[in-house]
């Protein structure tokens, strides 16, 4: 086209005019975001043409919403407003010399927290920004695992590189279950992602090993505006482990992450997700913002998608993972387990839309609160009316944990024919004097009786996580929960 | 009354569960069909009375010479066939006796009889409660809402009597109940017997069957009658077990179509 | 679509300014202040849409677009038809009727209560009983937040006062009885009711339509129950097939008071009963139960609201819709417990029964709790008539058609046998039964 012909061109003389090609190696562009930062973005890529053009109407139809109605403000979370134009949108890999040097000049309160999560000594260092020593381990241990990977003909990189290598594939997908229409922040993610994960799994494989953020290099850095896409081909499997339970610590205030999943016909996508973002204070302060926009659509007939969370931290988190139940006899679920203690905010929930027929959904969701924490469920199961004998079956549950927090839940429920049957139950609770001091007639007292009920409240999101995510969740649950018994 | 050639019938999933039965019931007669779990017995109970989740894949079925399976359910409940249920199913809101005289008034008026008012129906009621010692509290609880489970027995009992069949299949009633509840409910349906009526007793166990005498014992084994006898049968079976069916049926006993004589 | 709602709107602003320069609000004189501050109120918002989260799934704009005018001042005869509606059989209440919002004391017999108590209009009551309505009228229902109150509260002209005094125990149930006859017409009755310390009260309002063309009612009834209290409340809504009725009902219980209410719904194009049980006082006990039977293009919605503002109450909530045709029905069930009402215990439930492919549900039960001690569960469902009972009923030989009335009916049953006042059972199952439209269970349940 043309006028992406002029427009690049223009850039080109632009870009020597403001020197940017000399620092193309440089770390960050100004803050703002404009149409010129945009195709800056694309270019530092080095992305095709119809990877710049999907970001262009992306950031015009971003623009057109910051102008009519402006961010989203419905969500049961108060935060300042937030300035798009103070925010950086593209910064460079972090090189590891800018780290801290050593592990001794990392936050103790970061190392204890290792410590008791477990976690081996090279990992520490790597999570903390430490340089690793032994770089020759990690490189060779993601280079084996990514040859097996391709004798499956599975391909498991980062976004950019897939851009780079399988176009054609991320054409077909991007966007294909949430368009950059759909939302502000989806909006926002397409205008400016940086990176994600890109994964694919060939008809009727079954992926050997659960695909995990650990094993992409350059992990460290894909940071604000993350973009994940997953597509599992027909009768094929994938289990899929994002966030790590390491604390996140970050400085950018705003994340607005896109995932898309697709699974075509008796295909099945687990995505598990198990995010700790690092308090930092007891105050809640440094706050986070983390809006994403997940949604798997079950495309095939007798496909699956399965999102389990378990969210803790001080960040404040608007997700609502979601499932488009389009295929006929397909099946949806969420599972969450939500913590919020201190002051931090949850507002969560999930999405179910039944649109083919015999279709099936379940969400099991449980919120802690604790100190003043405020956790709020809300979810949406829409039956439309062509989704005849669709099954819906809702559970959430609350458990108060001291009087000054708060639990809500908002659920909707829309049901739009006579065949179909959808359920829903809540109950809200606290841990009783029983049940404590039950455990502390057996010898167990204070945080780790606690620890025993809360998991006991949490099994049936637990064991949907995979097995090694679901030993460090419960280790989360507990580190993140001390001390907040009064 | 009722002959059975050649059925075969199941589930979507399962669609050969009944494999090829056949078997003949006159007037006057109680059959008692006895196997173990997963033989096919209550898949019997509900193909006759017409459960919509079962498919008949081969076979006939005729009652009093008509075609039995081309009949809806409540046709074939109006004319005259009654399955007490396994597991009676709970209606809350409607009691008993809404329920018994709206089935019993429908059956009244297809026949061209009058149908019975509140009046005639209670004392009517009062006659059956008699037949099965119970007493006027059931008739004004929701339907099985609520009962223990040989309460619901009873009730199924309660319902055969007001109903009168000509043809009663009783599936598994005697199980849950202690010994009690079971005499009772033996007697009920003893008290119901007549030379011009028929009774199929589904049952794994043969303690029913002390007190409900049967004139010929099938046992149901994989789907197909795999043998028949007369009530020592029954006494046989409960001696040895199922195991000495299961042996003689593996040991290379003529399987295929088994007819019932 | 926005201009539609202004210009309505409009009329309603200029009906009030027309009347109050005729001096129709001039007394009681301490309720003119009232009035204007509810006027502005209705002039802020006007009639919401559906970007208003509580009108989400209900759209009001054929309400906002139709001229609806108040009655006449002395409305013509009442047809016979009107008559014979009017009572229950075999009841002999003290019943207060009024027609098109006005009171007719030519068809009401009012029976004076034990101890100075009062069964009679609103406009009545003004005059007897100035003090007790100015310490209530309008102090407790929230018309700030919600635009139906707000303009029924501007308009106030006359409606039911019941007050029952200290220690009474009124045993017979108290009827009213709003009666809408004229198309075109707009009445708005405000009914207040005041349950003295201890006293009882069963007090029964009637929604009663006798024309097919459009209408519209906007009622307001609130309930005030003294400390150990117990009212019961009943209300039958048979409005007419093309009414739009908004009723909003708000009981504000005492110190260990109990508030039993059922609302039973049949009729209207297009019912929104707005219903808020508020705890002021420890130990207080609500019971809210619903049904709600709709077909056709019936449009039913109910926002009910419990807040246990304080600690130790207990509320139960039943509600039970049955859907056919082509109708919708929204339910929207909030549960709030604050800070500090510790051993809150809290229940909901809410069940539709859907028989028809064309129907629609929109569910929102929800909760926001913010204490601890307490136990709050709810539980929504939306489904069919079981497949297993319906063989069951079969299999004793009855059809298909009444086998289905006869399960729909004991669907909705569970919440008529919590009417405990026989006459009113009876009547509701008659009611019920006409719906269903099965001639064998009609028969059958007498």
């Amino acid at each position: 086209m043309s006028t992406t012909a002029k427009t690049l061109e223009a850039l080109a003389n632009r870009e020597y005019k403001w020197g940017f090609v000399s620092d193309i190696e440089a770390d960050a562009l100004p803050p703002g975001l404009t149409e010129d930062v945009v195709h800056a973005i694309s270019a530092k890529k080095n992305e095709p043409e119809f990877m710049l053009e999907w970001r262009l109407r992306a950031y015009r139809h971003w623009l057109k919403m910051e102008r009519s109605a402006g961010e989203p403000k419905w969500a049961n979370v108060t935060h300042p407003p937030i300035d798009y134009q103070q925010i950086v949108y593209y910064s460079a890999p972090k090189r590891t010399s800018d780290g801290p040097a050593s592990l001794d000049e990392v936050d103790p309160k970061l190392l204890e927290t290792f410590e008791k999560l477990g976690i081996p000594l090279s990992e520490r260092k790597r999570l903390a920004g430490v340089a690793v020593d032994a770089v020759f381990d990690s490189v060779s241990v993601a280079t084996t695992f990514k040859a097996k990977l391709a004798e499956l003909g599975i391909i498991f990189c980062s976004f950019s590189e897939a851009v780079q290598n399988h176009p054609e594939l991320v054409q077909k997908y991007l966007g294909s279950v949430v368009p950059y229409t759909d939302n502000f922040y989806a909006a926002l993610n397409s205008a400016v992602f940086s990176d994600g994960s890109f994964c694919y799994i060939p008809k009727g494989v079954r992926c050997p090993m659960e695909l995990s953020t650990y094993f992409r290099i350059n992990a460290a850095s894909s940071g604000q505006f993350e973009r994940t896409l997953i597509v599992a081909e027909e009768g094929s499997y994938v289990s899929y482990l994002e966030g790590c339970t390491a604390p996140m610590r970050d400085e950018n205030q705003l994340h607005a992450a896109v995932v898309e999943l697709v699974a075509l016909d008796s295909a099945q996508i687990k995505y598990s997700t198990v995010q700790n973002w690092y308090a930092g204070d007891a105050e809640g302060r440094g706050g986070i913002f983390n809006f994403v926009t997940k949604r798997g659509k079950c495309a095939g007939r007798r496909s699956k998608i399965s999102w389990t969370q378990v969210e803790t931290g001080s960040a404040i988190t608007w997700k609502y993972p979601s499932v488009i139940l389009q295929g006929d006899d397909s099946v949806g679920e969420f599972y969450s387990v939500a913590l919020t203690a201190n002051r931090q905010q949850a507002d969560t929930g999930t999405k179910m839309i039944h649109i083919g027929k015999n279709t099936r959904s379940t969400i099991i969701s449980k919120g802690i609160s604790a100190g003043r924490g405020n956790n709020t469920y809300r979810g949406l199961v829409k039956i439309l009316p062509r989704a005849v004998n669709a099954r819906n079956y809702t559970q959430c549950d609350s458990l108060l944990l001291g009087d000054r927090c708060g639990a809500h839940t908002f659920p909707y429920i829309e049901v739009g024919n006579a065949s179909s049957i959808a359920e829903h139950e809540a109950s809200t609770s606290k841990i009783s004097d029983e049940q404590l001091f039950y455990c502390k007639q057996r010898g167990i007292s204070g945080d780790n009786a606690v620890s025993i009920i809360i998991n006991g409240f949490c099994k049936e999101v637990f064991k949907n996580l995979p097995m090694e995510f679901a030993v460090e969740a419960t280790k989360l649950l507990g580190v993140s929960l001390e001390g907040s018994i009064g | 009354m009722l002959s059975i050639r050649n059925l075969s019938a199941g589930v979507e999933n399962k669609p050969d569960i009944l494999k090829r039965i056949s078997l003949e019931v006159k007037a006057g007669e109680v059959h008692a069909i006895m196997g173990p779990n997963g033989s096919g017995k209550s898949t019997l109970a509900q193909v006759l009375a017409g459960h919509p989740g079962y498919i008949v894949t081969s076979g006939e079925v005729t009652y009093l010479g008509q075609d039995l399976l081309s009949l809806p359910a409540e046709e074939r409940a109006r004319a005259g066939l009654f399955l007490a249920f396994q597991y009676p199913v709970e209606i809350p809101g409607v009691s008993n006796a809404y329920f018994l005289k709206a089935a019993v008034n429908e059956r009244r008026s297809r026949q061209g009889q009058e149908e019975l008012d509140a009046i005639e129906f209670l004392q009517l009621l009062d006659e059956k409660l008699r037949v099965v010692e119970m007493d006027r509290s059931f008739v004004n609880r929701p339907v099985n809402e609520g009962f223990s489970g040989g309460e619901k027995k009873r009730n199924e009992i309660l319902q055969m009597a007001v109903l009168e069949p000509k043809l009663a299949i009783l599936d598994e009633t005697d199980s849950g109940l202690d010994i009690d509840a079971l005499k009772t409910v033996a007697q009920g349906v003893n008290r119901l017997r007549r030379p011009d009526n028929a009774m199929i007793l589904v049952t794994h166990y043969q303690r029913l069957l002390q007190y409900v005498e049967p004139d010929r014992v099938h046992v149901l084994f994989d789907g197909r009658i795999v043998k028949s006898g007369g009530k020592e049968l029954a006494l046989e079976l409960e001696r040895k077990g199922y195991d000495w069916i299961r042996e003689e049926v593996t040991a290379g006993e003529p399987a295929g179509s088994s007819v019932a004589r | 679509m926005t201009t539609t709602v202004a210009t309505a709107k409009d009329r309603y602003l200029a009906e009030f300014e027309a009347l109050d320069r005729r001096g129709a609000f001039r007394s009681p004189s301490w309720l003119a202040p009232f009035r204007r501050r509810a006027i502005d109120r209705f002039a802020e918002s006007g009639f919401p849409t559906t970007r208003d989260e509580d009108w989400r799934y209900t759209n009001l704009t054929s309400l906002a677009a139709t001229p609806f005018r108040p009655a006449a001042p002395s409305p013509a005869g009442v047809p016979a038809e009107a008559l014979e509606r009017l009572a229950l059989p075999g009841v002999e209440w003290a019943r207060l009727v009024f027609v098109d919002g006005r009171y007719s004391p030519k068809l009401s017999t009012a029976r004076p209560l034990p101890g100075g108590g009062q069964v009679a209009s609103l406009a009545a009551g003004m005059i007897t009983d100035g003090d007790m309505i100015e310490r209530h009228l309008g102090r407790h229902v929230r018309w700030d937040r919600n635009v139906f109150a707000a303009l029924n509260t501007a308009f106030v002209e006359d409606g039911g006062f019941v007050s029952v005094p200290p220690e009474v125990r009124s045993e017979t149930p108290i009827e009213l009885v709003f009666l809408a006859t004229t198309p075109g017409v707009v009445a708005q009755p405000r009914t207040l009711i005041v349950a003295g310390l201890h006293s009882r009260l069963t007090l029964v309002e009637r929604y009663v339509g006798i024309t097919d063309e459009a209408y519209f009612t906007n009622a307001v009834t609130e309930i005030v129950a003294g400390p150990g209290a117990a009212v019961d409340h009943y209300v039958l809504q048979e409005q007419g097939a093309q009414a739009f009725h908004v009723a909003t009902v708000h009981a504000a219980l005492g110190r260990d008071s109990a508030f039993d209410t059922c609302e039973a719904t049949f009729g209207g194009r297009l019912a929104r009963t707005t219903l808020t049980l508020e705890f002021a006082g420890e130990g207080g006990r609500g019971a809210i139960n619903g049904l709600y039977v709709v077909g056709g293009r019936q449009h039913v919605d109910h926002h009910v609201t419990v807040d246990h503002a304080v600690p130790r109450c207990a509320s139960r909530q039943l509600f039970k819709g049955v859907l056919d045709g082509t109708a919708r029905a929204v339910f929207n069930g909030r549960i709030i417990v604050r800070p500090d009402a510790q051993k809150t215990d809290a229940t909901q439930t809410n069940k539709h029964l859907l028989l028809s492919d064309g129907v629609e549900v929109d569910s929102k039960p929800q909760l926001e709790i913010f204490a601890d001690d307490v136990k709050c569960t709810h539980g929504a469902a939306e489904g069919q008539l079981a497949p297993e009972a319906l063989f069951y009923l079969k299999s004793r030989g009855l059809g298909e058609e009444t086998a289905r009335a006869l399960l729909t009916y004991g669907f909705a049953h569970e919440v008529l046998e919590r009417v405990a006042v026989e006459p009113l059972q009876a009547y509701l199952d008659r009611l019920l039964m006409a719906r269903l439209g099965s001639d064998r269970i009609t028969k059958e349940i007498v």
